[in-house]
């Protein structure tokens, strides 16, 4: 009995030993130009360096579709996944839900820019690990702008007059699918950043401010928003209020835009081979506004761990695999994705292959935040509105001074008498 | 009352006793009354699971102040999620909650909105694909099995394909449009606020009408072919026909048919959900509860808006029967 016994616990140990060292983990990320199969050449060398396997759950590109799905897993207690993608704004709404990398990632985490680790720390927590960041940039023709005798433009004036006279000769010479602009104006996340970074650029503020005082209603955001309300049908297309980033690169690298906002993963696929913008591009920090500063919304994407993942030092040995230097300077050569680490800014290998990515270490420092961090777990609910408010100037519904006006009282509203 | 003894069928007098509430007697119809119940028990069982529990669960949280990272630890708020009165002191307040939130309203205005366009243009549609399905012609099977399809495509895959297909830029919509000259410059069907609810609609229309179809043509072959052989020999005109014979004798059916339709269009979430993403001007009750439910942290939120929106259609529901039962009776006499 004793010995039958032995073996019981002997061969249960096996067992649970072989699927200590080889476990299969789940990732979950969103899908944006060639992110996924970049992802997967990466996850292919973990798998080879660790044994582990790695499947990758695929998530529409739209950050508020994951949202709203990550949530409703979270709540469930879903053991399926263990290692998710989240974006920077994510933290302080899915705090409760990840693992604490502050210890387990101390060493690496002292690589990384502080304030990423900053904005994915909440309560001494770091809920999440830098994977890339991001800040956009303004996509310009230099065939086109060489054509006319252009610059690329400083302000949001220089870049209409520029978009509208090229456009308008562009068509008159049979060009008739030309726009000159293209951004993202679709009612989602994105178009905050795009709201934001007009009306930071104008000197009207960034919606809330980090103090928590709701600062929109301003006659520099209203002009900064109906600036933008003046393309829509002008230099850009009607459409651009349902495009997403991916959309928006659509019409761009098909050729049929002088402008485009958007982020430096467009920069590596405008530069692939089936790309008809291919060589005739170039990238410069977004305009600003009469008098103010150029801003670009800060993004970025992070990695955390599931509290309810079965295999946690497998997938804390996963984010520190693909939070690396290595990983990053691969993946800022291969799809332009910005490193948090600051000495690649400087890596001449990554300056050679996507010049973009060296050149945007100054716009990263800059780059302005969305009111994530003061407005706490109601953030979602605030964007959502500041979308709103925007997308309907943008379609016409009412003045932007007076959707800001509502926008306020909405906020003010949300707030009562603090953010929670 | 003794003449109802055990074994003989209950009388129409007994029956009668029976429906007026009177305790049945018999053993026969005690024992009928028994295994009616036990039949009916596994199902009522399982409604009450499926359906029954969560609903009441809804309502429930509907009246805490929970959210989804703490479910279990919810407190209850009375009906603060609906209706608040927050005072700010000197005769100064505000309402809050479901019932003073304008975006809930217009949630339910777009809602009652695209079900009535979209069920009325189906029903006429539907009546019509069915009287054509109902012809004898060749491949009458064929086509039947063909005006499916529609129906068949899962609605994410045909909400994602129209997107496609409305595309301002690419899309095919705009290109034929174009290409005959009924448009000069290509519309955004799913971005301008003017057509996005007519976008959704189209798309509705194409994906149900061949439900509509199917539930009407059912209720076409129900129809005796005499009284179309008789109305032949009386030389009554075709469309006479149609209005006076053929449209009372599917009534029952086109109601039958209208009802599953509205209250799935009541529901709508999905086809919005992914054709028209966030947009004020087609978001449906059921886009503005998921929204509060898992984007905002308003799970309590969410609930009451679920509960509204349970309480909406229940309401509807029983209106309409009311009214085409009145109608049907009605047409009796």
């Amino acid at each position: 009995m004793r010995l039958r016994k032995m073996a019981a616990v002997l061969a249960a140990g096996v067992l649970f030993s072989g699927a200590a060292s080889a476990e299969e983990l789940a990732l979950v990320a969103g899908s944006i130009g060639k992110d996924i199969s970049e992802l997967r050449m990466q996850l292919d060398a973990f798998e080879k360096e660790s044994g582990h396997t790695v499947k990758i759950v695929e998530m529409p590109a739209s950050t508020t579709d994951q949202f709203g799905q990550y949530r409703l897993w979270l709540s469930a207690g879903n053991q399926d996944v263990d290692v998710y993608r989240t974006d920077v704004i994510w933290a302080p709404q899915l705090a409760s839900s990840f693992v604490d990398l502050s210890g387990p990632l101390a060493e690496e985490a002292k690589k990384q820019n502080p304030s990423v680790i900053q904005s994915q720390t909440v309560d001494g927590k770091l809920v999440a690990f830098p994977m890339y960041t991001d800040a956009p940039a303004l996509y310009y023709r230099t065939d086109l702008l060489e054509k006319y005798g252009k610059e690329p433009p400083k302000t949001w004036k220089e870049l209409t007059d520029t978009a509208k006279e090229i456009q308008d000769k562009e068509r008159e010479a049979g060009n008739s699918q030309m726009n000159g602009f293209v951004f993202q104006g679709a009612p989602y996340e994105g178009l905050t950043c795009d709201g934001l970074e007009w009306i930071a650029s104008n000197g009207g503020g960034q919606i809330v401010s980090p103090e928590g005082d709701i600062t929109i209603n301003n006659p520099k955001a209203a002009e900064a928003i109906e600036m933008a309300k003046g393309w829509v049908g002008t230099i850009a297309p009607e459409g651009v209020l349902s495009y997403k980033e991916e959309e928006s690169r659509g019409v761009w690298q098909t050729g049929n835009a002088v402008f485009m906002r958007n982020w430096p993963y467009a920069y590596a696929l405008s530069n692939g081979d089936d790309s008809a913008v291919k060589g005739k591009f170039d990238v410069a920090p977004l305009p600003a506004g009469e008098g103010g500063k150029s801003a670009a919304c800060l993004g970025g994407w992070n990695l955390a761990v599931s509290k309810y993942s079965q295999h946690q030092e497998a997938a804390i040995a996963l984010v520190k695999f693909l939070g690396s230097e290595k990983a990053q300077k691969e993946r800022a050569m291969n799809t332009a994705r910005l490193p948090t680490v600051p000495e690649l800014y400087d890596d001449p290998d990554i300056a050679k292959a996507q010049p973009i990515v060296a050149a945007w270490g100054e716009v990263v420092e800059n780059a302005v935040p969305r009111p994530s961090a003061p407005t706490k777990k109601q953030y979602n609910e605030v964007s959502k509105e500041f979308w709103t408010a925007v997308n309907e100037t943008l379609s016409g519904r009412g003045s932007a001074a007076d959707n800001l006006d509502k926008l306020e009282k909405r906020l003010r509203r949300l707030k009562r008498s603090a953010w929670e | 009352m003794a003449n109802v003894q055990a074994g003989v069928p209950p009388t129409e007098k007994a029956l009668e006793a029976e429906r007026a509430g009177a305790r049945p007697r018999s053993d026969l119809s005690r024992q009928r009354l028994r295994s009616a119940w036990l039949f009916l028990a596994p199902m009522l069982l399982v409604l009450a699971l499926v359906a029954g529990w969560p609903l009441l669960k809804t309502i429930w949280f509907s009246l805490t102040n929970a959210s989804l990272s703490n479910l279990e630890g919810a407190d209850f708020v009375g009906l603060r999620n609906y209706w608040e009165y927050v005072d700010y002191g000197d005769g100064e307040g505000e309402y809050f909650g479901l019932l003073f939130d304008p975006q809930w309203w217009n949630a339910v205005w777009n809602t009652v909105y695209y079900s009535v366009i979209s069920v009325a243009i189906e029903t006429v549609l539907g009546l019509v694909f069915a009287l054509v399905l109902n012809a004898e012609f060749k491949g009458r099977a064929f086509v039947r099995a063909a005006v499916l399809i529609p129906w068949a495509i899962p609605t994410i895959v045909s909400a994602k394909m129209w997107a496609w297909m409305m595309n301002d830029q690419f899309g095919i919509l705009n290109d034929m449009l174009m290409a005959i000259g009924i448009i000069s410059s290509p519309i955004a069907w799913t971005a301008d606020p003017d057509t996005a609810m007519w976008a959704v609609i189209i798309v509705d229309v194409w994906k149900t009408t061949p439900f509509m179809a199917l539930l009407i043509l059912a209720g076409l072959q129900m129809v005796p072919g005499d009284v179309y052989e008789a109305a032949k020999i009386d030389g009554i005109h075709p469309v006479k026909v149609f209005f006076k014979v053929t449209l009372p004798l599917i009534r029952p059916a086109i109601l039958v048919a209208v009802i599953f339709r509205a209250l799935d269009a009541l529901r709508v979430f999905d086809l919005i959900y992914v054709l028209t993403p966030n947009n004020t001007q087609t978001k449906s009750m059921s886009v503005f509860a998921q929204e509060n439910l898992f984007q905002f942290d308003k799970f309590a939120y969410g609930s009451a808006a679920s509960t509204l929106l349970f309480l909406v259609i229940a309401f509807i529901t029983l209106f309409y029967i009311k009214v085409a039962r009145l109608d049907l009776g009605g047409r009796g006499s």
